[in-house]
């Protein structure tokens, strides 16, 4: 009988093994989030779910929009994805059930998004109504807002949001030609101290450090800085008056800024209505270079190595990306990826580039060594593309 | 703007097609671009002028181009300013890649109801 339960008891054991091997399988996909992404398709209101180890795509989620313009923030475990939508969606997407978590309409005309360091609050900057609001990153309710009403009863859109250390957000506002700094430290009585930039602000990024807030001005010729260690300082000008004497050409689509565009300790910016990067000393913010390229530069971004700087243009050159090599500052390749070439992104290392191809309905994938095509992708109207590591970094 | 339900949307864009396919979309008294060039315009003024103006033309960085915000500004200022855009502004001239019987074509289309995009991305690759 002793010898039965001993048989009884290795048979529950091996049961009980059994059962807790057939379950993990059952649930299927338990996996880190660390090579995922989305890619918006911007016509269909829709983001694909992708993969940058096998270059793939898991899936799709829709029902999320407007999403011309779209932008994507991600919780700090890198689970979910906060999908702003032009029409003042935003949508909480969860990565491994591919599924929409929670969704509010929270403006009626919105430009983006970014989320607190400490993951707690997703702020939405909009244009109707100007301002930004600030969400409960877990329920999506409204926490507060602040209404960029720079002048009595004036408000502006808000452009170039960027976290930064110590729950803060700053931003620039278009028609006010200003850099507000707003510390959520207590989130339902957000306080804001303003700036003055210059004319016609038209988007911000902040360096990889937290530290300087840039301005990209479209007005006049020129970028606003500010030290966010040492705000009382004021706005500093830099690039001032850069394109002085040379005519300015037509800009048919406007510029993005944001971290990327740090490279070592140089930044690089595209200048607004001349065909240039503008290369700058991020110790003294002072001109060093200027890189003639294809057409008006729109993303300027560094690989994650920062070796290589690669660039895309606005209608009617966005078929088009040059690369830049960092050491000798030139364009060393020129290539042609697809029709309307909207946007780009790095995998976390820097081992491949992915680029959206809105009008070939492509997301090409390049090794940016030898400039191969690793894979392509065919997915509708892509535009937007977005990875996890995202949520790892400040400003994004 | 009204929401439609998705039905009404999708009759509205197959008449769209329709009106494309028969060349017969009302362009007034100027000559409407071939069925081919309206889908050009149609995409470039969707996507490009889109990225300011917003895709549905609700307005972003540039001012919303839907009938309702288009109904009482006069009709040669907007053709003049879709060519040689407006100083002063982020708006540039788009001469360079249109004739003026096709600037007239659009803001004809814009002030009546612009064609939808979904025209052509049905022709991609899916």
């Amino acid at each position: 009988m002793s010898f039965m339960g001993v048989a009884a008891r290795k048979g529950l054991l091996l049961l009980f093994a059994v059962l807790l091997v057939g379950g993990c399988a059952y649930r299927g996909d338990v996996r880190g989030t660390a090579d995922l992404g989305v890619v918006v398709e911007r016509a269909s209101g829709t983001v694909a779910v992708v993969n940058t180890s096998n270059q793939s795509v898991l899936g799709e989620v829709a029902g999320l929009g407007d999403l011309s313009h779209a932008h994507v923030t991600y919780s700090r475990d890198g689970r979910y994805a906060f999908v702003f939508g032009r029409d003042g969606g935003l949508t909480k997407v969860d990565l491994l059930t591919r599924t929409i978590a929670r969704r509010v309409i929270q403006a009626g005309n919105s430009i983006g998004g970014s989320i607190s360091q400490d993951g707690r609050l997703v702020v939405a900057q909009n244009y109707e109504p100007g301002g930004i609001k600030a969400f409960d990153a877990e329920t999506l309710e409204l926490v507060s807002e602040v209404p960029a009403e720079y002048a009595p009863g004036k408000f502006s859109r808000v452009v170039g949001l960027a976290d930064v250390p110590g729950r803060k957000f700053v931003y620039a506002l278009f028609d006010a030609g200003e850099i507000w700094v707003t510390d959520f430290s207590d989130p339902r009585k957000p306080a804001t101290r303003r700036y003055r930039a210059g004319k016609q602000p038209y988007d911000g990024l902040v360096t990889p450090d937290g530290r300087y807030f840039l301005a990209g001005l479209f007005g006049e010729d020129g970028i606003a800085l500010l030290d966010l260690w040492q705000p009382e300082k004021g706005v500093r000008r830099i690039l001032d008056g850069y394109g002085r004497g040379e005519e300015k050409l037509p800009v048919y689509k406007m510029p993005h800024l944001r971290g990327w565009a740090i490279a070592g300790d140089k930044a690089y910016l595209p200048a607004v209505g001349h065909h240039e990067v503008l290369v700058v000393d991020t110790r003294s913010w002072k001109e060093v270079n200027r890189i003639p390229v294809k057409g008006q530069p729109v993303f300027v971004m560094a690989r994650p190595d920062g070796r290589q700087v690669w660039v895309n243009f606005a209608f009617p050159d966005n078929g088009w990306v040059n690369v830049i090599d960092t050491l000798d500052e030139k364009v060393v390749k020129t290539l042609a990826p697809g029709k309307a070439v909207l946007h780009m992104e790095f995998t976390p290392r820097g081992d491949a580039v992915w680029l959206s191809a809105r009008d070939d309905n492509r997301v090409r994938i390049i090794d940016p060594e030898n400039f191969g095509t690793i894979k392509d992708l065919t997915l509708p109207a892509p535009s937007g593309i977005f990875f996890t590591n995202r949520a790892q970094r400040i400003g994004f | 703007m009204k929401r439609h339900s998705p039905i009404v949307v999708h009759v509205l864009v197959l008449l769209g097609v329709t009106m494309l396919a028969l060349g017969t979309a009302q362009a007034g008294e100027y000559g409407a671009p071939a069925p081919e060039r309206q889908a050009e315009l149609v995409r470039m003024v969707r996507q490009d002028c889109g990225s300011c103006h917003g895709m549905s033309f609700k307005g972003g960085l540039g001012p919303a181009l839907l009938p309702d915000d288009l109904r009482d500004k006069p009709f040669e200022s907007l053709v003049a300013t879709v060519l040689d855009g407006r100083p002063g502004t982020p708006m540039p001239g788009w001469r360079p890649f249109m004739t003026e019987d096709e600037a007239n074509w659009i803001v004809e289309r814009l002030m009546h109801g612009f064609p939808s995009v979904h025209i052509e991305i049905g022709q991609g690759d899916r």
